[in-house]
This record gives structure tokens, C-alpha cells and sequence, in this order.
């Protein structure tokens, strides 16, 4: 049987890793190979990096940092940021990443998920999508409104529309982050990911609020979903993945146990 | 010295980045001289079935593996490398190498798991073996390891004998197939941890 996944999230600053809250405050925790290694080596079934480089000039470091990673760890990881072409996801798995992760850049031009896809498989591209509670209107049916641009920006789009249309382009997997739940530590949007997770067959990865064990407990049962991404809960020492494993294991989720 | 298959299928780098960890030689090739001076073979890859034949027939590679394989040298298929040694692949209906009698079928999202939910497909993550045969690359791995699959499609060989260990997902499936000098994972040895790399450094000193 299949195991539910759980991924550390390194967001990535021209090569340090960072963490903020709601997009914004980033303070420096380290190095993202060093990070990554920890991370392997204590049982994460997967890393996912996201480069939040402003300039475009500087983003020849997130390069560098995906190779090192590629020859230090040996389990999946993904990229993600500031991908807009196909180009930019050809040297990011040429680099050694398996996946590449596109967000903004596919809520302005979709066709880059069909072009991806085609490219490199299905299984190279994951949806990264952030959503919002808004209400439900005849322009929002879920109430779930995509924001781009690290949440600022609205777009008027349906979060589960816009999930059945990217799966129907070629994503293989979504990342689906709650903009109400991040950085909250108070648990993730269980029903945006149920609502999503349902309704689309590709793997879903909740993101976004976890703070204990018992939140990742919640979004892999009660809201189905596949995977869960976790951040400051791991990155500050206050869990061990170890920690987490052992939790959802004594409370019934299948997960994979190491070492 | 140990080739591993290049026909344009991505994956590549993976497989040889591991290897090069475990301190063991080897090279990226489409050449059939070195693909022939080579001691053992890995034959990787993601992609399309159909691509992947297409690929392998222009460069001449499907010769140069059944050569290989005729003269008893090791050669480890991984993903699609498992599947394309079967007669034939439903995906885009493709005639496969026939090394090993059988089909590569599609899972169906009309399957369920065993906790009664849909499959989602591809089948992405960490699953366990149920070893249905003792081999000597299973050496050292314990029933409880687990192994990164994705996939949408998997090996069904004709004869049972070739299947060496099964994996569920919403069906039974053959997750490790061979004979012989031929073993083939449908997960990825690269990208499953301690497990899979301790898979890879047994097949670098395999003598089947």
C-alpha cells in the first residue's frame, strides 16, 4: 500500500534558506544542501525547494544549489520558482531535480504545463497553486479564488477549475497551498484540500499551517490528502521528522518508516 | 565498467550520480563498442513506451541489450527499463523487445485502494515489496523498506517465474521482474534511499 508522504519545504534566497510568514519577514536558517542532507537522512520522502530569488540575475545560484542537492540526497526532490519556460525546467532536471513546480507562470499562460508535459512526462509537473477563501459567488463556485505573485496578486480564477484544467494540461501532481493557512501553525485548510483532492486523480500535496503532528494527521485523513508539506515545525527544531512518523504511525496513516 | 543506456529518455543523470556515490565506474553511452565492452548494463528511463522503442531502434540498442543479455551479462532495467522488455506496452499500443513473455498494462481509475478511496494515477510515493522470490540483489533489504514507483503503467510477464517481487496499489502488480542474467525494478533504485542504492552497489558485483 501506498505511503503518505511528508516533505520538508526550503524556500531558497539567492543559496540560503529563509522561512517567512504570509510571503513576507524572511529570516536566513541555513544552508539548503546541509538542510536537505538532515532532511534525507532523517526519513523525508521528499524535499521541495522553492526559490524566491528576486532578481532574475542571481538565479544561476538556485542552479548550483539543485546540483549539489542531486549529488547528496537520493530521494525525489522538486523546484520550484520563478519557472517560465520550458528552458527553465530543462536545466532544473538536467540539474538533477525530478520535478519542476510552476505557479504563477501557468495561471498566465497554461500552455506551459501541456509543454512541460510533453517534454518531460506527466510526472516532471507539479501545479503549485495558491488559494484563498473568499465566498462563494457565480464567478468563485468553490469560493476558493488563485492569487499569483506569492499571494498578492487575485486572479479572479476558481482554485478547483483551475486544479481540473491544469490536470487535463498534463500536471502530474498539485501542490495546493492555503494563503489563510500559512504561516499560522494552527492546522491546514482541510477543506480547500479535501475539495481539491477529491475531485482531481492526480497525487495532492497540502500545503501550508502545519504546526503539529496532529494537523498532518487531519490533512492526510480527513482531508485525503497524498502528501503533506511542512516548514518552520521542522526547520526549528520543534519536531523531528522521526517525531512526526512515529505519531502518524501509532494513529493509523500509512507512512514509511526508516532506519 | 558499467554502461548505462542512453536512447534520449530523461533520468539519466540520476542514475549515474548514484552510482558514481557508491564509488562505482561508469558512463552514459549510446555507443554499441563500449555498450559491448562493458561489464554490466543499466538500462533506465521515463518516459513514453513508445518514444523509448522508437529511440532505441534508431540508435540500435534494442540488438546491442538482446546481445548482451544472450551472453550472460548483468543488465538492470529500472522503470520503464522493466517494462519494455515485455512483448508489448497498451500504452500507444507499442511492440516492446520481447525478452520476457507479457504485457505492460495501464492501472485503471476505476480501481480502489485498499482503504476503499480512488486511485490516483500516476501511482507517485514509497511502496513496499512482497518478495516472491529470494535473489541475491535483494541482499541486505528488509521487509519493512520501502521504494519510490511512479509510473501509470506496469509489467505483466506471461510466466510467474519471472516475477521476483509484487507490490499492491488498488491491484497486485509485479514490481521486480527478471530471469537469469535480467533483473528489472519498476521503482526507482536511485531515488529509494539507503535501500535502493544498497540494491544498486549488489548488482555492481553480481555474478548471476
Amino acid at each position: 500500500m501506498l505511503s503518505k508522504r511528508i516533505i520538508p519545504c526550503l524556500d531558497v534566497r539567492e543559496g540560503r534558506t529563509t522561512k517567512g510568514i504570509k510571503f513576507k519577514d524572511n529570516v536566513d536558517i541555513g544552508d539548503p544542501v546541509d538542510m536537505a542532507r538532515l532532511y534525507y537522512e532523517a526519513g523525508a520522502d521528499e524535499i521541495v525547494f522553492y526559490d524566491i530569488t528576486a532578481s532574475y540575475e542571481k538565479r544561476d545560484i538556485m542552479l548550483d544549489v539543485v546540483q549539489q542537492v542531486a549529488e547528496t540526497i537520493f530521494i525525489p526532490f522538486s523546484v520550484g520558482g520563478g519557472i517560465r519556460t520550458v528552458a527553465d525546467m530543462r536545466n532544473v532536471l538536467l540539474a538533477g531535480a525530478e520535478k519542476v513546480s510552476v505557479n504563477s507562470a501557468a495561471v498566465n499562460n497554461p500552455a506551459i504545463i501541456a509543454q512541460g508535459a510533453k517534454a518531460f512526462g506527466n510526472q516532471c509537473i507539479v501545479l503549485g497553486m495558491d488559494a484563498k477563501f473568499i465566498g462563494q459567488s457565480k464567478e468563485i463556485p468553490s469560493g476558493y479564488e488563485i492569487f499569483i505573485n506569492g499571494g498578492r496578486t487575485p486572479m479572479k480564477m476558481d482554485a478547483l477549475q483551475w486544479a481540473l484544467e491544469a490536470q487535463k494540461l498534463g500536471a502530474g501532481e498539485i501542490c495546493l497551498n492555503s494563503i489563510d493557512a500559512d504561516g499560522t501553525k494552527e492546522g491546514y485548510e482541510l477543506n480547500l484540500t479535501k475539495l481539491i483532492s477529491d475531485n482531481v486523480n492526480i497525487p495532492v500535496i497540502a500545503s501550508g499551517g502545519a504546526g503539529t503532528p496532529e494537523h498532518l494527521r487531519d490533512v492526510l485523513t480527513v482531508a485525503r490528502a497524498d502528501a503533506a508539506l511542512i516548514a518552520s515545525m521542522v526547520h526549528y527544531g520543534t519536531y523531528t521528522i522521526a517525531e512526526i512518523k512515529s505519531y502518524l504511525a501509532s494513529s493509523g496513516v500509512k507512512i514509511r518508516r526508516t532506519g | 565498467m558499467i554502461a548505462i543506456i542512453d536512447y534520449d529518455a530523461g533520468n539519466l543523470t540520476s542514475v549515474q550520480r548514484a552510482v558514481s556515490h557508491l564509488g562505482i565506474e561508469c558512463m552514459v553511452t549510446k555507443e554499441q563498442a563500449e555498450i559491448e565492452a562493458a561489464e554490466r548494463i543499466i538500462f533506465p528511463g521515463v518516459g513514453a513506451a513508445g518514444a523509448a522503442m522508437q529511440s532505441l531502434r534508431r540508435y540500435g540498442l534494442d540488438r546491442a541489450l538482446k546481445e548482451a543479455l544472450a551472453i550472460g551479462k548483468p543488465v538492470l532495467g529500472i522503470c520503464i527499463g522493466s517494462q519494455i522488455i515485455l512483448t508489448h506496452s497498451e500504452e500507444n499500443d507499442t511492440p516492446c523487445l520481447d525478452f520476457l513473455n507479457g504485457t505492460v498494462r495501464s492501472f485503471s481509475p476505476d480501481n480502489r485502494t485498499e482503504d476503499g478511496q480512488k486511485l490516483k494515477i500516476p501511482h507517485m510515493g514509497w511502496n513496499g515489496l512482497d518478495v516472491k522470490q529470494p535473489h541475491p540483489l535483494l541482499s541486505g533489504v528488509s521487509a519493512s523498506d520501502e521504494f519510490y514507483f511512479v509510473h501509470s503503467y506496469y509489467p505483466e510477464p506471461q510466466n510467474p517465474d519471472s516475477v521476483i517481487a509484487v507490490t499492491n496499489y488498488g491491484i497486485t502488480f509485479a514490481s521486480i521482474v527478471g530471469f537469469n542474467n535480467l533483473f528489472a525494478t519498476q521503482f526507482h533504485l536511485e531515488k529509494s534511499g539507503p535501500p535502493g542504492l544498497k540494491i544498486l552497489d549488489n548488482f555492481c558485483t553480481w555474478q548471476p
